[in-house]
C-alpha cells in the first residue's frame, strides 16, 4: 500500500510535467491542425535556460532561493517563448497553404536543428545541478517503507495546478482566449471578423512554449540532470498524453498528462523501468487504434 | 426495381438534423437531379451515398447485376468498387500532379491490379498485364476523344482550364465503369458554352451507357433541361419529387427555392 | 520611394537582429562548463552573440534590398503540388543514369581509387539504397515514416541471428531478411496506416525508438548494447574471399589463381551493394509504372479521390510500407555483413532522420535526386571536421529551408509513368 502511494505521488509529479508540455501540443494542433514536432525541443531549451539562469544567479550572488527560482522561472519562460515564436515564424507560417507533408517535414527539420543547436553550443554531455530544494514531508510508514513527498514535488504539483487554472481562465475569459477559440473553429471566419489570425497563432505558440519552459525548469530541479536529448522522449510522451486526453482539448491535455505520468510511474515501479517508454508508446498506439479522438475529444468528421 | 432506392435516410451532426427521413428512387438510364437551397442537405445525401458519412437511419439500396448492395453499411471505397457508384466533387478532386492520361488509368486501378496479378505478373511483363494495360489506355483514349482532351493527354491535370478539369473528372469517374454516376454541382463555375458542352456530355453518357445519373445542381436551366426526375430538398426534408414540369409548378418548391418561374 | 523602402528594410533587419540577439543570449552567450560531479559552471561567449546578431542583420538587409523580399514570410500557394510535371527529355535522364552506372562500375579500377574511396562509395551506396527504399514510402506514397531505421535494424539483426542459429550465408539470408522486414512493415503498418499524416509520423517515430530500446534491453537474443559479432561475409558464388577456406574448400583467390589481398573483399562488397542498389532501382522504377505505383502517387495526391475511385487506401499504403520495409531490410543485411558486427547504436533516430533528409532534399519521388542527395550528405563530413560536427544541424536547417523555398526538393521533376505519346497532328 505504501509503495503504491509513493508511486502515485511520483506519477502525479511526472504527470504534471507531461501535462504542461501536452498543452502546447494540443493548443497548436487545435488552432492550425498540425503537430509541432519541435515542441519537445522547446521544453529542452527551457530546461537549459533554467540551468544557465540559475547558475548565473548563483554567481551574481542571489542566494535567496525563492527569489532565484522566481527569476529563473521568468527567464526560462521569456526566452523559450521567443524561441517558440521564432520557430513558428520560420518553419510553419510560410507553409500555411502548402501541401500537407510540408509543415511536418519542416517541423522535423526544426526539431533536429534545435537538438543539434543545443548540443553544439552546450556540449553533448549531461549537465548536472546540485539539489536546490531539499527535504519534504514524511507521510506515513508501512512495513518499513517510508512514503515521502518532497517539497519540490509539492511545488511542482501546486505550480502546475495554478498555471493550468490561470491558463484556462485566459482561454475562457480574455479576448485572446476568445480569438484563439474562434480561430480553432473557423479560421477564415475569424479573419473576416477582424481577428488578427497571425497574431493569435503566434500567441498560441508563445504560450505553449512558456508552459513547456516551466516544465523544463521543473525537470531540471527535480532530476538534477539534463542533456540536449531530453526533448525527444518527453515530447513523444507528452504528445501521447495529448492524444490520450483528446487532441485539441485543453482539459484533455491535463488529464492525459496525468494518466501518462501515472502509467509510467506504476510501470517502472511494478514491472521494469527498462521498458517504461515502450509501455507509454504502446498506450499511444492503442489509443490511436481504438479511440483516436481520445478520452475528452470529439470524433472528427471528415469534410468532403 | 429502381437502380437506387433511398429509404428514410436521416443523419444528424451533434444535435443538428442535416437530413431527415428522405426517400426517393433513381432509375437506370435516367438523370435524377437533387435541388434545393444551400444547406438543404444535398451534399450530405451524396456523402451518405458514397460512404463519406454513415447515416443514422435509413437504407440505401443499390441493385447491380441483380445483386443488392446496401450502401449505408459499406466502406467508402467498396461502394465505388463493388456497388459501382462513382462520384465527382464540388471542389474538383483531380490528381493535379499527374497527367490527364494517368488520372484515367488510375481510375481503372482495380481491373489492372487483378490483371497484373497484384504486381507479380506486371513485374514479369506477362502478356496478361500488358494486354490489360493496352485496353485501359484504349478506354482512356476513347474518353479523351469524347471530352476533347486527347491533345493534352500528357499534360498535368492541374494545368488544364477549369471547364476541362470538370470534364476530366467526369471521364475519370466513367472509367470505373459505374452503374450510378453521382455528380456534385458539375456546372459550378462553367460559362454558358461550357455548360452546353456539359449537357451534351451528360446526355450522351445517359443514352449510350444506360447508367443512372444523380446530380446536385443549382443551374436551373441545366436541371430543367436534362433531368428526367427532380427531387427537391429543403431543410433536410424532401418537399417535392417528380418530373421537371410538375416540380416547376409545385407551390412548395416555388416558395422555398425557385422564386419566380424558372 | 527608395528612402522609405530602405528605411523599411533597415527596420525589418533591426527587428530580426533583435530577435536573434534575444535567442542567442542564453544559449550562445553562456556556456555550461562541466566540473564533473561537483556541478556545472558558466563561461561567457558573447563574441558569438554579436557575430550572430550582426550576421542576421546583414543577411536580412541584403535580402530585403535585393528585392528577394519574397522570402519575407512568403506564403506558398495552396495549389502547390509536391511534384511538378515536365522533365528533361527522357533521353537526357537515361543517359545521365547510364553514365553514373558506368562510372560506379569502373570506380574501383580507376587510377585514383583507394581503399578509402571504395569504402566511402560503399557507404554512399548503402544510403542510396535506403533512400530509394524510403522514397517508396515518403516520396511516392506520401506517408511520412520517421522510423525507417526499424526495418534497417530488422534486416541486420535477422541476418546476424540466422547466421548464428542456422548457419545461413549472406546470400541465403538476404531474401529472408527482406521478407521479415516486409512482414514487420505490415505488422507495424496495419494498425496505424489509417491515421492521418501527423499521427502516422509520430507513431512511426515511436516504433523506431521502441525497436532500439528493445534491441538494447533484450540481451539474451540481441546481445544488448554489445550487439552481435562474427557476422559472415558474402561469398562469390560459393567462393569465400578469405585467405584460407574454413572447411578446406577452394577460396576465391585460389580459384582465380591470384594472390590473396584484403582489397578483394572490399571491392567485392562494393560490387555487392552496387548490384543490390541497381536491382532496387530497376525494381522501384518498374513498380512505379505498374498500377500499384500509380496508386501510391494518386494516394499521395488525394486520398479522398482514390476512395471515390474504389481504391482501398489501407491496402495501398500497406503495400508501400511493406515494400519500403523490404528494401530497408536488404540494406540492413548488407550493413551487417559489411561491418561483421552490429549494435543498437547504429539504429538511432539520427539514422532515420538522415535517410529522410536524403529523400526530402533529393526531391521526393525522384530516383536521381536521392542519389545526388546521398552523395552530398555522406561525403560532406569527409571534407572537414566542421562539416562532420555540424552535419545534423545543417540537415535540420536544410530540411526547413527546402520546404519553405523549394518544397519539391532540389531536383524533383515528376516524369509521368505512362504517356499517350505523340498524337496524330501534334
Amino acid at each position: 500500500m505504501a509503495y503504491f502511494v509513493q508511486q502515485l505521488i511520483n506519477g502525479l509529479t511526472l504527470g504534471a510535467v507531461y501535462g504542461l508540455i501536452a498543452i502546447g501540443y494540443t493548443m497548436v494542433y487545435g488552432i492550425i491542425g498540425m503537430i509541432n514536432f519541435a515542441h519537445g525541443e522547446l521544453y529542452m531549451i527551457g530546461a537549459f535556460v533554467s540551468l544557465i539562469a540559475y547558475l548565473l544567479l548563483g554567481i551574481v550572488g542571489v542566494s535567496y532561493v525563492p527569489l532565484a527560482l522566481l527569476l529563473v522561472l521568468l527567464a526560462a519562460m521569456a526566452f523559450t517563448a521567443v524561441y517558440g515564436w521564432t520557430v513558428e515564424r520560420l518553419a510553419y507560417r510560410p507553409l500555411r497553404g502548402s501541401f500537407r507533408l510540408a509543415p511536418l517535414i519542416s517541423a522535423i527539420g526544426m526539431s533536429i536543428f534545435l537538438q543539434n543547436y543545443v548540443q553544439i553550443l552546450q556540449g553533448a554531455r549531461v549537465k548536472s545541478l546540485p539539489p536546490v530544494i531539499n527535504g519534504g514531508f514524511r507521510l506515513f510508514e508501512q512495513g518499513g517503507f517510508v512514503v515521502q513527498m518532497s517539497y519540490l514535488q509539492v511545488i511542482i504539483i501546486v505550480l502546475t495546478i495554478g498555471l493550468m487554472a490561470g491558463f484556462s481562465m485566459v482561454i475562457a475569459a480574455t479576448p485572446l482566449g476568445r480569438a484563439q477559440r474562434a480561430c480553432e473553429q473557423d479560421m477564415t471566419m475569424a479573419a473576416l471578423l477582424g481577428i488578427d489570425v497571425d497574431r493569435t497563432i503566434s500567441w498560441t505558440f508563445v504560450i505553449g512554449a512558456s508552459l513547456a519552459a516551466v516544465a523544463g525548469m521543473m525537470v531540471t530541479l527535480y532530476y538534477g540532470v539534463i542533456d540536449f536529448f531530453i526533448g525527444f522522449l518527453a515530447g513523444m510522451k507528452a504528445f501521447t498524453a495529448a492524444v490520450l486526453g483528446g487532441i485539441g482539448s485543453l482539459p484533455g491535455a491535463m488529464l492525459g498528462g496525468l494518466l501518462i505520468g501515472l502509467i509510467e510511474a506504476f510501470w517502472s515501479g511494478y514491472f521494469s523501468s527498462d521498458y517504461k517508454d515502450v509501455a507509454v508508446f504502446a498506450v499511444l498506439v492503442l489509443v490511436l487504434i481504438f479511440r483516436p479522438s481520445g478520452l475528452l475529444g470529439r470524433p472528427e468528421v471528415e469534410k468532403v | 426495381m429502381p437502380l437506387l432506392a433511398v429509404e428514410h435516410l436521416s443523419i444528424g451532426f451533434g444535435g443538428l438534423l442535416a437530413v431527415g427521413d428522405v426517400s426517393f428512387a433513381a432509375e437506370e438510364g435516367e438523370i435524377t437531379a437533387i435541388i434545393g437551397p444551400n444547406g438543404a442537405g444535398k451534399t450530405t445525401v451524396f456523402n451518405c451515398l458514397t460512404g463519406f458519412y454513415r447515416p443514422t437511419v435509413g437504407r440505401l439500396a443499390l441493385s447491380r447485376h441483380g445483386r443488392m448492395h446496401y450502401l449505408e453499411r459499406m466502406d467508402g471505397f467498396r461502394i465505388a468498387r463493388e456497388a459501382g457508384v462513382a462520384r465527382t466533387f464540388q471542389n474538383i478532386r483531380l490528381f493535379a500532379g499527374m497527367t490527364v492520361l494517368e488520372n484515367l488509368i488510375v481510375a481503372q486501378h482495380n481491373v489492372l491490379m487483378r490483371a497484373s496479378l497484384y504486381s507479380f505478373g506486371g513485374l514479369l511483363g506477362l502478356p496478361l498485364y500488358r494486354n490489360a494495360e493496352a485496353r485501359a489506355v484504349a478506354k482512356a483514349r476513347n474518353w479523351l476523344d469524347r471530352i476533347g482532351l486527347t491533345a493534352r493527354a500528357d499534360d498535368a491535370a492541374g494545368s488544364l482550364p477549369y471547364g476541362a478539369q470538370r470534364r476530366l473528372e467526369i471521364a475519370r469517374a466513367m472509367c470505373t465503369d459505374p452503374h450510378l454516376l453521382c455528380l456534385d454541382e458539375p456546372a459550378a463555375g462553367l460559362n454558358p458554352r461550357e455548360t452546353a458542352e456539359l449537357i451534351t456530355l451528360l446526355l450522351s453518357i445517359r443514352d449510350e451507357s444506360g447508367i443512372g445519373l444523380l446530380l446536385i445542381e443549382h443551374d436551373m436551366r441545366l436541371v430543367m433541361g436534362i433531368s428526367d426526375r427532380i427531387v427537391v430538398l429543403n431543410y433536410g426534408r424532401k418537399i417535392a419529387d417528380g418530373p421537371p414540369d410538375a416540380v416547376r409548378r409545385d407551390p412548395d418548391v416555388i416558395k422555398a427555392y425557385l422564386g419566380a418561374e424558372a | 520611394m527608395a528612402a522609405a523602402r530602405v528605411r523599411a528594410a533597415l527596420r525589418d533587419a533591426a527587428m530580426a537582429a533583435a530577435v536573434a540577439f534575444v535567442l542567442a543570449v542564453p544559449l550562445v552567450g553562456f556556456e555550461t562548463v562541466d566540473f564533473g560531479r561537483t556541478g556545472t559552471g558558466i563561461a561567457t561567449r558573447f563574441g558569438w552573440v554579436w557575430i550572430g546578431t550582426g550576421g542576421v542583420f546583414v543577411v536580412r538587409l541584403a535580402l530585403a534590398v535585393s528585392g528577394a523580399a519574397r522570402l519575407h514570410w512568403a506564403k506558398v500557394g495552396p495549389a502547390d503540388s509536391p511534384a511538378r510535371l515536365g522533365s528533361p527529355p527522357k533521353h537526357a535522364r537515361a543517359l545521365a543514369g547510364l553514365l553514373l552506372v558506368v562510372f560506379a562500375v569502373a570506380l574501383p579500377f580507376l587510377p585514383f581509387a583507394s581503399r578509402y574511396l571504395v569504402d566511402l562509395a560503399t557507404t554512399v551506396l548503402i544510403y542510396i539504397m535506403l533512400g530509394w527504399g524510403l522514397n517508396v514510402v515518403v516520396g511516392l506514397a506520401g506517408l511520412l515514416d520517421l522510423g525507417y531505421v526499424a526495418f534497417y535494424a530488422v534486416g541486420a539483426y535477422s541476418f546476424a541471428l540466422f547466421a548464428r542459429w542456422f548457419g545461413l550465408s549472406f546470400w541465403e539470408a538476404l531474401p529472408v531478411s527482406g521478407v521479415l522486414a516486409a512482414a514487420f512493415g505490415v505488422v507495424l503498418g496495419f494498425p496505424v496506416l489509417r491515421l492521418r499524416g501527423d499521427y502516422l509520423a509520430i507513431v512511426t517515430l515511436g516504433f523506431g525508438e521502441m525497436i532500439r530500446i528493445i534491441l538494447l534491453n533484450w540481451s539474451r537474443v540481441t546481445g544488448g548494447p554489445n550487439g552481435l559479432l562474427g557476422i559472415p561475409k558474402p561469398s562469390f558464388f560459393g567462393l569465400p574471399l578469405l585467405p584460407r577456406a574454413r572447411d578446406g574448400g577452394v577460396t576465391f583467390h585460389q580459384f582465380f589463381h591470384i594472390p590473396f589481398s584484403p582489397q578483394q573483399s572490399i571491392v567485392f562488397l562494393y560490387f555487392v551493394i552496387l548490384f543490390l542498389a541497381l536491382v532496387t532501382n530497376a525494381f522501384t522504377l518498374r513498380l512505379r509504372r505498374l498500377p500499384i505505383g500509380r496508386a501510391w502517387e494518386a494516394l499521395r495526391e488525394d486520398e479522398i479521390a482514390c476512395r471515390a475511385l474504389g481504391i482501398d487506401p489501407t491496402k495501398v499504403k500497406l503495400s508501400a510500407f511493406a515494400i519500403g520495409a523490404m528494401l530497408g531490410g536488404f540494406a540492413g543485411a548488407f550493413f551487417a555483413t559489411r561491418l561483421g558486427f552490429i549494435s543498437p547504436e547504429s539504429f538511432t533516430f539520427q539514422e532515420s532522420a538522415t535517410i529522410l533528409a536524403i529523400v526530402v532534399l533529393g526531391g521526393m519521388g525522384s530516383q536521381m535526386g536521392v542519389v545526388l542527395a546521398a552523395i552530398v550528405l555522406v561525403t560532406l563530413p569527409e571534407f572537414g571536421r566542421a562539416f562532420a560536427e555540424y552535419r545534423m544541424l545543417l540537415f535540420g536547417a536544410a530540411m526547413v529551408a527546402i520546404m519553405v523555398w523549394r518544397p519539391r526538393g532540389l531536383l524533383a521533376q515528376r516524369a509521368p509513368s505512362i504517356r499517350l505519346g505523340p498524337a496524330e497532328g501534334r
